[in-house]
């Protein structure tokens, strides 16, 4: 299938759930779905760097966080639609994470990890005493009620999400396919042989932050109108770093399918388990269900359906 | 005399106290074909990784094909045309045999300025026509796991040469093989460097060095203590002393 392709594909079923959640007529699905979505983006964000390249970065509330106060920031100084927000807080997420790649890439395996860990404890301390965002106090942003042609705002929030997890989708599974994840797939795989064949490692790796940081920003750029008061403990909060982890680990992390699955499935066990059991309970579940995949497991849900499936395709050609 | 492909001049490496190397000079024409030998620990591998770029040298020059390479990190030479195998073959794991191929033709050959892209045809066709040099025809579609140890440093010579070198530095490339392995390996050196590829091998063991190389050169705790005919150079007072001890 051509990008193109799989692009229309992927807006035909984004379609499908938006009406769906019309015709179900209950502002709940669209609240919860919101959420479900904004974690496809970020687990598929991750997997940009922490699967099709292997390193594993902590620091995803950083990036989300950047991409909310982007928000903030513009809410008070000069108020623009969300997908102009959603692309200033891309393009000021991203030139974070090249500047992050740029200082932390020459560390490896777990020295980079905890270089992204401290990332988010710099940025945070930055925001906290940072007055004009709201500081430590946090920042409201009221939102109006009503948005034309679409209706209720929490719809349109929604419809955002939705096609940010079609772009997130459509990009990941476009590198996949290209050199481009060929390359990241050697540095995965062995940096030393990688450099040797000819892989330009460090600038794979900078194009691999950059783009997942941008992606994890504008996953963040609605979020404040979303949540309507922003403030930094839940903004950098430990769930979304330890969500972009583990949904793509429990889904697969080799392919675009696994951050998806993961991020549906755990996404939506969560939202089940917020209004039927305790909100609490959510990062419990992640945990246990993580660990669980990590034993029995290892490649994600992805890596069980594969042997039976993925044997009798063909890999696609690189370009 | 004629130009040389590799001149290294008074290359020298530190690992803190300790002298890897101590002002090698080295000069390689095209087309040879060179045995590079030394005890344990004499700075063989040291002195490939500062030629490739994976480690930098202190002091010292390496001339590659007319051009200085300092500055000039490991892909960048690679795309100049000297490609490297490891001591320990390195294929990448979650890749077919195929695509270990292709990673040198996508990111060296089609990365070389002024060369045409090669298409997905050409690609394919490149790859099988590099496993059939080697002997690994028919198992592109295989994982490097599924390989044997003799298949697996077939691979790695087959990927060395995929990125269309100028230069092949062969490290080890036979450590721990059976006797008719070794020949295999030995052979195959010999039909790549009537391609027009110049070959520095290292090796310890001595009958494929002897029946490979036209030239021997001798490292000692890091320095060069002979560089000349295989049959002079092994006869060598110093040589001699450096292997067999007094």
């Amino acid at each position: 299938m051509r990008w193109w392709t799989f692009l229309l594909a992927c807006s035909a079923v984004a379609a499908a759930v938006f009406f769906a959640a019309c015709w179900l007529a209950n502002d709940y699905y669209f609240f919860a779905g919101y959420t479900v979505l904004q974690f496809v983006v970020l687990a598929t964000a991750w997997n940009i760097l922490g699967g099709y390249c292997g390193y594993v970065n902590f620091g995803s509330a950083a990036f989300f966080a950047v991409g909310a106060y982007t928000t903030v920031f513009f809410h008070k100084a000069l108020p623009l639609p969300i997908p102009a927000l959603v692309l200033l807080a891309g393009i000021a997420s991203g030139l974070i994470g090249l500047g992050t790649g740029y200082l932390t890439l020459r560390l490896r395996g777990a020295f980079f990890s905890i270089a992204t860990l401290a990332l988010a404890v710099v940025l945070q301390t930055l925001v906290v005493n940072w007055n004009y965002v709201g500081g430590s106090r946090g920042a409201y942003v009221v939102r109006p009620n009503e948005v034309a042609l679409i209706g209720s705002y929490v719809q349109y929030l929604f419809l955002i999400m939705l096609a940010l997890a079609v772009g997130a989708l459509a990009v990941a599974r476009a590198i996949e396919r290209s050199r481009l994840g060929f390359g990241f797939a050697t540095i995965r795989d062995d940096e030393l042989a990688a450099e040797a064949s000819g892989v330009p490692t460090l600038k794979l790796k900078l194009i691999a932050t950059t783009l997942s940081g941008a992606l994890m920003g504008m996953a963040g750029a609605p979020f404040p109108y979303y949540i309507g008061y922003l403030e930094p403990a839940s903004a950098f909060g430990l769930p979304y770093a330890v969500n972009a982890i583990a949904m793509p680990m429990i889904g697969g992390t080799t392919s675009w399918v696994g951050p998806l699955i993961g991020a549906l499935l755990l996404g939506t066990l969560q939202q089940v388990a917020t209004v039927t059991i305790s909100s609490a309970v959510n990062l419990l579940l992640v945990g246990l269900l993580l660990v669980g995949f990590v034993i029995v497991a290892p490649k994600g849900i992805v890596g069980l359906v594969q042997p039976y499936w993925g044997r009798k395709r063909k890999r696609a050609e690189p370009p | 005399m004629t130009a040389q492909l590799l001149e290294v001049d008074g290359l020298g490496k530190r690992f803190g106290g300790f002298v890897a190397l101590d002002g090698v000079d080295l000069s390689i024409a095209p087309g040879e074909r060179v045995g590079l030998i030394g005890p344990n620990g004499s700075g063989k591998s040291t002195l490939v990784n500062c030629l490739c770029g994976t480690l930098a040298n202190e002091t010292g020059s390496v001339r590659f094909d007319g051009r200085d390479l300092s500055g000039l990190v490991a892909h960048q030479r690679t795309r100049l045309g000297m490609a490297r195998s490891f001591q320990l073959p390195r294929p990448f794991p979650s890749m077919t045999v195929g695509d270990n191929l292709r990673i040198p033709l996508l990111y060296a050959v089609n990365a070389r300025p002024g060369a045409a892209h090669l298409s997905v045809a050409e690609t394919r066709e490149r790859c099988a026509e590099l496993l059939g040099l080697v002997g690994l025809a028919g198992r592109v579609h295989d994982y490097p796991r599924d390989l044997t140890q003799v298949d697996m440093r077939k691979l790695e010579l087959a990927r060395a040469m995929a990125s269309d070198p100028k230069l092949l530095i062969a490290d080890e490339a036979m450590a721990g093989l059976s006797h008719s392995e070794v020949s295999d390996i030995v052979a195959l050196l010999v039909r790549l460097n009537e391609r027009g590829i110049t070959v520095i091998l290292i090796e310890h063991i001595m009958r494929a060095v002897m029946s490979f190389s036209q030239r021997l050169v001798v490292l000692v705790s890091g320095k060069k203590i002979a560089d000349g005919r295989p049959d002079e150079v092994i006869r060598d007072a110093e040589v001699e002393r450096a292997y067999l001890g007094q």
